[in-house]
């Protein structure tokens, strides 16, 4: 397990305690070894983010995982916070700033919309992956390998342990892929959800 | 002469119990048995050092039960109640009707005729507090759904022994003198008198007792609110027994009104030692009148009935606790715990006697038979443990962490001045229930006019802070304005209540650091916040912008708050506080001061627009 890959998700949700889904999704890799969860909304209440241990805490990891509900196709505002204030020039892009290069970058979301809403006749117009381009951009501008995102939609239809569960299997079992070196890079390229076709993409464990 | 004779009788009883306690305690028996223990060793079938005059040591010691029945009353708050109504209500309820109708049956099967078997039934279906919760409590079981079962039913048998003890005189073979002075009344007019009285003890705690214990308490002198309270119980006992009522029963209604006073703590602390005392003697007094030959002559009929009682409690207590969806290990648990007779009896057999319901040569023998049931109780518990235990214990049966205790509030505040109201009022505000100790009459006045719940009493006392419900809080908050008293507080609260999470207010560093030294881990400086939020307000009259103020104060405070635990640690030595005191102030200059220039700067970098403007060119 030495070469393990060490996965930081930055978990950011404003109103846990009315997230059944995150709630679930958090708990299902909150004991896995060589996974560190990070709850912004609970380090930082009122916002004074610790840049330095911010930046102490990425070069400690080798896949950054931003894991947030996704609102007005985009993070909570505490994640884009950390994003203005961490992702500083000379650190992670620009004269210097190679910190994150080679690292791997993953956006986990769920969004209360159907997946067919998500297209250009749908009420949000745009695909999932078009609408997280900024994400993707940002990855790429500091040197990031930038993994097709793992969606989860129509949150607001799960009401049932039973409903929710598979999603949250299905999560820990790609970061433990994700983490043992198991995908399959290849199967990934061309997938738009990471989580569509998961058999696909992990090789059997060892 | 008399003096003498006095003492000696309180040194024989005082030096058993306080040897034969201990003892029993140390045998997992309890301090109920160790009294009755006691007692049969110093009564006529023992050493006989106390004989003849027990029967007026009796009638003293029952002022004890009077008091305990007041402090039950105390502990039953309306709003208590309501919450713990289904298990109260629901298996409370059925324990004692199942129970006293079985019992009643079995009775009447003995030939007793049909009140004779119904009082003894009502008497013996109470349980033992002291015996049941004790020793559930001893094996931290407390917490459990047989735990919190048995003591749903225990308060249910403390509230039905006053109806019991207002039926019993209907039960009465014949005219009944109660020892009391008034008139020998029809049975009928004295249930009329019951409530006639009890509307006055109602009316009087409700609009009289408030300010008279405020007056008392204004004087701050403990042993004066400790004479009142005593003067309180020792009066309406007497008007009680005036009127040929129990004085129990009153003071039982007393306590019950007194429920919600915000003196409730600080009476509770005062009676409770005294109820313990007298409580003891009671049952000394019980054990010396044990009739030993009893056993001696019928032995198998003692036994028998014995095994009876057991045997019938434990199957209604089964039944019950299957009935309300217990697990088998749990249920066998609840129904061991509470298949004994009852402190309760001895009170009420004692009364039945007094009130001709029930012959002198039956309860002898039944007095008799609930001490040996309450003996059996922890061999019971043991044998549960050892052999029945291992067959239902299962290895997933996992404990569910532990829910807030329904029954008392999650949070202690002391002091509810200026600083404790804010916390209080923002816990409220979130439904969290509280309770509030405040030492200061003229201000619980003031906040009780407002519609707070706030009550009478020294955080400072141990008893006070166990009455207030330290030992089921999970929060301590020190909010009080006396930064000795407010040490004093914490020690005591971690000393006898270490799973509690103190938070406590601090009036300055000094106090901080010597908070921080006794280990409590949350600390707010009473004014650091303000003075802070004061600080953002310069700040912006100075002309910088109110978003870099406010990052500016917090990267402040949170510089000042790691000082701060570090110089806890080395304070005392006077010049190295000084040197390490300057030095963290220049690190904090340079850390705003870069944060304010441009270039080169360690923070808040990403907003800079030289570096952007480099980038772009770049």
């Amino acid at each position: 397990m030495d070469n393990a890959n060490r996965i930081l998700v930055l978990f950011a949700h404003p109103a846990l305690h009315k997230s059944w889904v995150n709630r679930r999704l958090i708990r299902a890799i909150g004991d896995l070894e060589h996974v560190t969860l990070h709850d912004l909304y609970e380090a930082y209440p009122s916002f004074h983010i610790d840049v330095k241990r911010e930046q102490a805490l990425l070069l400690a990891h080798d896949m950054i995982v931003f894991q947030h509900p996704f609102y007005w196709y985009s993070s909570p505002a505490i994640l884009k916070e950390w994003q203005d204030l961490v992702l500083e020039h000379g650190f992670a892009y620009g004269a210097g700033g190679t910190a994150l290069v080679g690292k791997t970058f993953l956006s986990a979301i769920t969004t209360g919309g159907q997946k067919e809403a998500y297209c250009r006749s749908g009420a949000n117009r745009f695909a999932i992956r078009e609408l997280l381009a900024p994400f993707e951009q940002t990855a790429r501008l500091c040197g990031m390998d930038y993994l097709p995102p793992f969606v989860i939609h129509g949150t607001h239809l799960l009401r049932e342990a039973d409903q929710i569960d598979p999603y949250a299997r299905a999560y820990r079992l790609l970061l433990m892929g994700l983490r043992d070196g198991t995908v399959r890079w290849d199967a990934l390229a061309e997938g738009e959800y990471l989580n569509h076709d998961l058999d696909r993409v992990l090789t059997s464990p060892r | 002469m008399h003096d003498e004779s006095l003492f000696l009788q309180a040194f024989i009883y005082l030096a058993a119990a306080v040897v034969a306690v201990p003892i029993s305690n140390r045998l997992g028996l309890g301090s109920v048995l160790g009294y009755l223990i006691a007692g049969v060793v110093i009564g006529p079938f023992g050493l006989h050092l106390v004989g003849q005059e027990g029967e007026d040591v009796m009638h003293f010691a029952e002022f004890g039960v009077v008091m305990l029945l007041f402090l039950v009353g105390l502990e039953l708050q309306p709003s208590r109640l309501w919450r713990l109504r289904l298990p109260i209500l629901g298996m409370g309820g059925l324990q004692v009707l199942a129970t006293a109708l079985l019992i009643t049956a079995l009775a009447m099967l003995l030939g007793l005729t049909w009140t004779m078997a119904l009082a003894v039934g009502l008497i013996l279906s109470m349980s033992s507090t002291a015996i049941g919760l004790q020793s559930l409590d001893e094996k931290g079981l407390a917490k459990t759904d047989a735990g919190q079962s048995a003591f749903s039913v225990l308060l249910f048998q403390d509230i039905a022994v006053i109806p019991i003890l207002a039926l019993l005189p209907l039960l009465a073979y014949e005219k009944a003198d109660l020892g009391g002075h008034g008139p020998a009344l029809n049975p009928w007019l004295q249930a009329v008198m019951v409530l006639g009285i009890v509307a006055g003890i109602i009316v009087g705690g409700r609009y009289l007792m408030r300010p008279v214990f405020r007056i008392v308490a204004a004087t701050r002198l403990r042993e004066v609110f400790t004479a009142m309270a005593l003067l309180l119980v020792i009066g309406i006992a007497l008007a009680m027994q005036s009127v040929g009522l129990s004085p129990a029963l009153g003071t039982f209604v007393a306590g019950v009104v007194l429920a919600d006073n915000e003196y409730r703590h600080e009476l509770e602390g005062d009676i409770a030692p005294f109820k313990g005392l007298l409580l003891g003697l009671f049952f000394l007094t019980v054990g010396a009148s044990i009739d030993f030959r009893l056993l001696i002559e019928r032995p198998w009929l003692i036994l028998g009935l014995v095994l009876a009682l057991v045997v019938a409690k434990l199957g209604v207590l089964v039944a019950l606790g299957r009935g309300f969806r217990l697990a088998w290990s749990q249920t066998l648990l609840f129904g061991f715990a509470l298949a004994q007779g009852g402190e309760f009896a001895f009170v009420l057999f004692s009364f039945a006697t007094k009130a001709r319901v029930l012959p002198e040569s039956l309860t002898a023998v039944l007095v008799a038979v609930v001490a040996f049931s309450m003996l059996l109780t922890p061999l019971l518990l043991i044998s549960n443990d050892r052999w029945l235990q291992p067959r239902f214990a299962s290895p997933t049966e996992e404990r569910e962490a532990d829910g807030i205790d329904e029954s008392e509030n999650p949070v202690i505040i002391a002091g509810f001045g200026r600083f404790g109201q804010v916390v209080g009022r923002l816990l409220l505000a979130h439904r969290c229930r509280i309770t509030v100790l405040d030492h200061s009459p003229a201000q619980i006045d003031l906040l009780r006019r407002f519609g707070w719940k706030v009550f009478y009493g020294d955080a400072g006392r141990l008893d006070l802070l166990q009455a207030a419900g330290a030992a089921q809080a999970r929060l301590l908050v020190v909010a009080i304005d006396d930064p000795d008293k407010a040490l004093e507080i914490v020690a005591l609260a971690q000393k006898h209540f270490p799973h509690l999470a103190i938070l406590a207010r601090a009036q300055d560093r000094r106090h901080a650091y010597a908070l921080i030294r006794q280990g409590v881990s949350l600390i707010r400086r009473e004014t650091f916040g303000s003075a802070l939020e004061m600080g953002i307000d310069a700040l912006r009259l100075l002309g910088v912008r109110a978003h870099r103020a406010h990052r500016i104060a917090q990267t402040f405070r949170q510089h000042d708050e790691a000082a701060l635990q570090e110089m806890a640690t080395i304070e005392g030595d006077d010049a190295l506080v000084i040197a390490r005191s300057r030095q963290l102030t220049h690190d904090l200059e340079q850390l705003l001061q870069a944060d304010g220039s441009s270039i080169g700067a360690d923070n808040d970098q990403a907003w800079d627009v030289v570096a952007r403007r480099e980038l772009s060119q770049g």
